[in-house]
C-alpha cells in the first residue's frame, strides 16, 4: 500500500503522516480539525495527488442533509413529468439523482472523498452517515438496490470546530489537529510555495506576520493561507525588506495589511496601537 | 498489549472506547506502529482521542504510563549515554531558577560537575522508573534529581522548557494545554435546561416546503405544480460567558466546568472571559489570567454588540469595597469601582444574567452579593436545573 509523505507543494508534520496513514491502511475515515486556514482542505487534494487518486468533494453547507450525500429522490420532476404524460415516468430510476458518497462507491478505483466542513451542517448530520461510512453501502427504497462500496474509498472530514461531533461518529474516525505551524515548519512550507524567494524579505515577513498573531483581541488572527497570499502579494508589489523592519517610526501597520487583516474591527485595533505608539515615541 | 495504558487514559477522563482500542491493535498489527515511540505515540493518539481538548491529558498519561519503557532506551550498553543529559540545558536553567542562595549550596554539595556526576551514578545505577522515595530518580520524590520535587538544589528532568529539543519527548512538551479544560460528565441535564436558549429566528437558505406560497404560485402558474421553499429555522444565540477564576471560587469550579463544557455544544457563538471577584477594566482570555492574555472591558463591549447575552458566572461573595470603592480590588488598582463596570456592562447587554453557585439561601448573608443581586435587578440564579431554567427564561424576556 502506499504511504503519504508529504508532496512537492505540500508540507506535512510527522503527526499528520501518521495519522494518514492509519486511516489509509485501515481504510477508516480521517477527521481533520484546526485553526482555519491551515491547510486542512487542501490535504484532501494532496493525498489525492500524493496516492495517485481521484478526489471527490463534497462541500457541506447548512443546510445540507446526509441523504443528500447519498442520493435524493427528485419528486417534483417526476409529478411534472406525469403531468405532462412522459414516458420516462414509469422508471423511478430515472429520478434518482446519486450523491456524492455513491459516486464515491461505484467508482472503479477507490477515489479520496472529502467531506468539507461537517460541522456547517446540522447537529445530527454526522449520525446520519454512521452506518454509510462504517459499511460503505447504503439501500435505496425508491428501486429496492443496495449500493456496496466497490473499493473503499479513503474519506477526509474537515471540522472547523464550531459544533460538536457526537461520540458514536468519532469513535469511527481517526483525529488529527493541525497545530498553528512553528516557525521552522512556517518557512518550509512559504519555501514550497514561492521558492526562492528572498531570504531577507521571508524573514522580515514572518517576523511580522508572527508580531502580528501575538497582537492580543483580535477577531481573526490571520494563519497559513493569509500568509502566503500576503507574501504573494509582497513579492509581486516587490516589496523591499526594509520597509517591513521600520517599526520604528511608527509604521505598525505593514504593508499591503489586507490580505492579512480580514475585518476592519482588526484594522481599527491596528490603527489605534500604531497612534498610540506614535503618541509614546515623540 | 497496553491495557495498562488504555485504562490508564479511562481513569484519567480520555474517554476512548473499546472499539478504538481495538482499532489501535489493528493499526498495530498492520505495522503502523513502526516499533517507533513517536510514531506509536501519533497513532495512538489519532485513535485514542478524538477532540483536541483531550489532547493534553492524553499526553501527561502517556507520559505516565511510558516512562519506565523510556528509561532503558535512553541508556547505552555501557550504563547512560552523555548526550540524553544536557548538561549546558539544566546549568542555564538552574541558573534561571535559582537564587544565589540556593547556588551557594550547591556549591556546598561540590559544585555542578558533582552534581552531574551523582546524577549520572545514579541513572546507571537506577533500573527501573521510580517514584518517591529520596535517592532514585523519579517524579515527586525529594531527591535532588526528578521532576517535581522538593530539595533545592533539585534537577528537573524531561520538564518542557528545554533547549537541546531531541531530549525532550514531544508529549512532555504538552502543546495542547490550553485546548483542555473541560468535563464531560453529567452534563446532559444541564443541556435540557440550555435548549430553551435556543431562540429560532427565520434565517439560512431555502428547505422548508411553504404550502401557501406553493398553492398561490401554482395557481398563478396555470395548474402546473411550482413548489415554493422557505428558509430553515436556525439557531442564532450568541453568548459572552465571563467567569469568575480563582480566590473564593475554587471549591465552585467543578460546577461551572460542567455548566461551560454543557453551554459549549449548545450555541453558535460563544465567547468566553475570565476574572477574578469582580469584572474591572481587564478581563482574561485564560483561566490562568497572565498579562498576555488581558483585554480591555471597553474592547470587549465594542466587539461584542448589545445582541449579545450576557452571562456572568461567580460566587458574588467579595469584600463590598471592591464594588464600592476605587482601589478596592484585591489584585490590582484600579480606578473605578467593581460597581461601574458592571453597571457600563449592564448596560451594554441588556439581556444578561447572574449564575450564583452558593445555594441560594445563603444570598442574604453576604454584602456584596446583595449589591450584585441589586444591580442585576434579581436576575441572579442558582446553579441548578430549576435556577439555569430561571436564567434562560431571564435571557429571553
Amino acid at each position: 500500500m502506499a504511504r503519504f509523505e508529504g508532496t512537492k507543494s505540500f508540507v506535512a508534520t510527522d503527526d499528520l503522516k501518521v495519522a494518514v496513514n492509519a486511516a489509509v491502511t485501515l481504510q477508516r475515515p480521517l477527521l481533520i480539525k484546526g485553526e482555519p486556514g491551515t491547510g486542512k482542505t487542501v490535504l484532501a487534494q494532496e493525498v489525492a495527488t500524493a496516492l495517485g487518486k481521484n478526489l471527490i468533494s463534497w462541500h457541506v453547507k447548512s443546510t445540507t442533509k446526509a441523504q443528500q450525500g447519498l442520493y435524493e429522490y427528485d419528486a417534483v420532476s417526476r409529478l411534472r413529468d406525469s403531468q405532462l404524460g412522459d414516458a420516462r415516468v414509469h422508471d423511478i430510476g430515472n429520478y434518482i439523482i446519486r450523491g456524492k458518497l455513491w459516486d464515491a462507491f461505484e467508482a472503479d478505483e477507490a477515489p479520496v472523498l472529502l467531506i468539507d466542513e461537517i460541522d456547517k451542517a446540522d447537529i445530527e448530520f454526522p449520525n446520519d452517515l454512521l452506518l454509510e461510512l462504517d459499511r460503505m453501502e447504503f439501500f435505496v427504497y425508491e428501486t429496492r438496490q443496495t449500493i456496496k462500496a466497490r473499493n473503499r474509498p479513503i474519506i477526509i472530514i474537515t471540522s472547523n470546530n464550531e459544533k460538536e461531533l457526537p461520540d458514536a461518529f468519532l469513535r469511527r474516525c481517526f483525529f488529527h489537529y493541525i497545530r498553528f505551524p512553528e516557525r521552522e515548519t512556517m518557512e518550509q512550507i512559504v519555501e514550497v510555495h514561492y521558492p526562492g524567494i528572498k531570504s531577507l524579505l521571508l524573514r522580515e515577513a514572518l517576523n511580522a506576520f508572527f508580531d502580528l498573531r501575538e497582537v492580543p483581541g483580535l477577531k481573526k488572527r490571520p494563519s497559513t493561507s493569509e500568509l502566503l497570499d500576503w507574501l504573494k502579494l509582497l513579492m509581486a508589489e516587490d516589496i523591499a525588506p526594509e520597509l517591513l523592519r521600520e517599526r520604528n517610526t511608527g509604521k505598525l501597520i505593514p504593508p499591503l495589511h489586507g490580505a492579512l487583516l480580514k475585518n476592519e474591527q482588526d484594522v481599527h485595533l491596528f490603527e489605534r496601537l500604531a497612534f498610540l505608539h506614535r503618541r509614546g515615541q515623540s | 498489549m497496553f491495557i495498562g495504558f488504555f485504562l490508564a487514559l479511562r481513569a484519567a477522563g480520555v474517554k476512548a472506547s473499546l472499539r478504538e482500542y481495538l482499532t489501535l491493535q489493528e493499526a498495530m498489527q498492520a505495522g503502523l506502529g513502526d516499533y517507533d515511540i513517536d510514531t506509536f505515540y501519533f497513532l495512538a493518539r489519532a485513535t485514542l482521542v478524538k477532540d483536541e481538548r483531550f489532547i493534553d491529558k492524553f499526553d501527561r498519561v502517556f507520559g505516565e504510563s511510558f516512562k519506565g519503557v523510556l528509561q532503558p532506551r535512553a541508556a547505552g550498553p555501557d550504563g547512560i549515554e552523555v548526550q540524553e543529559l544536557p548538561e549546558e540545558w539544566l546549568r542555564l536553567m538552574a541558573e534561571k531558577t535559582l537564587t544565589a542562595e540556593e547556588k551557594a549550596e550547591i556549591e556546598a554539595m561540590g559544585g555542578f560537575e558533582k552534581l552531574m556526576e551523582t546524577l549520572r551514578q545514579r541513572l546507571a545505577e537506577q533500573k527501573e522508573r521510580h517514584q518517591g522515595g529520596n535517592k532514585w530518580i523519579g517524579t515527586a520524590g525529594t531527591s535532588p534529581f526528578g521532576a517535581n520535587g522538593y530539595n533545592p538544589e533539585g534537577v528537573r528532568i524531561g520538564q518542557s522548557t528545554s533547549r537541546n529539543k531531541s531530549a525532550v519527548k514531544i508529549w512532555d512538551k504538552r502543546e495542547f494545554k490550553n485546548l483542555a479544560g473541560d468535563v464531560a460528565i453529567g452534563t446532559r441535564n444541564m443541556q435540557v435546561a440550555l435548549r430553551r436558549l435556543r431562540r429560532f429566528a427565520r434565517e439560512g437558505a431555502a428547505d422548508l416546503l411553504d404550502l401557501p406560497g406553493t398553492i398561490g404560485s401554482t395557481a398563478r402558474n396555470a395548474g402546473y405544480l411550482d413548489l415554493k421553499m422557505m428558509p430553515e429555522r436556525h439557531n442564532a444565540v450568541k453568548i459572552l460567558l465571563l467567569l469568575d477564576i480563582g480566590g473564593s471560587m475554587d471549591e465552585h469550579v467543578m460546577l461551572c466546568e460542567q455548566l461551560f463544557t454543557a453551554a459549549k455544544g449548545e450555541f453558535k457563538h460563544l465567547v468566553h472571559l475570565y476574572f477574578h471577584n469582580c469584572p474591572y477594566e481587564t478581563l482574561y482570555q485564560d483561566a490562568r489570567m497572565r498579562p498576555g492574555d488581558a483585554v480591555a472591558t471597553t474592547d470587549v463591549l465594542n466587539k461584542y454588540d448589545h445582541g449579545w447575552k450576557l452571562i456572568c458566572i461567580g460566587d458574588a461573595a467579595m469584600s463590598p469595597y471592591e464594588l464600592l470603592q476605587p482601589g478596592g480590588s484585591v489584585s490590582h488598582w484600579n480606578q473605578e469601582p467593581g460597581q461601574a463596570w458592571l453597571t457600563r456592562l449592564l448596560q451594554h447587554y441588556p439581556k444578561s444574567v447572574w449564575i450564583n453557585p452558593v445555594p441560594s439561601v445563603h444570598w442574604e448573608y453576604s454584602q456584596s452579593t446583595r449589591i450584585i443581586r441589586k444591580l442585576f435587578e434579581d436576575r441572579m440564579f442558582g446553579l441548578t436545573l430549576e435556577g439555569l431554567d430561571g436564567a434562560m427564561r431571564g435571557l429571553m424576556r
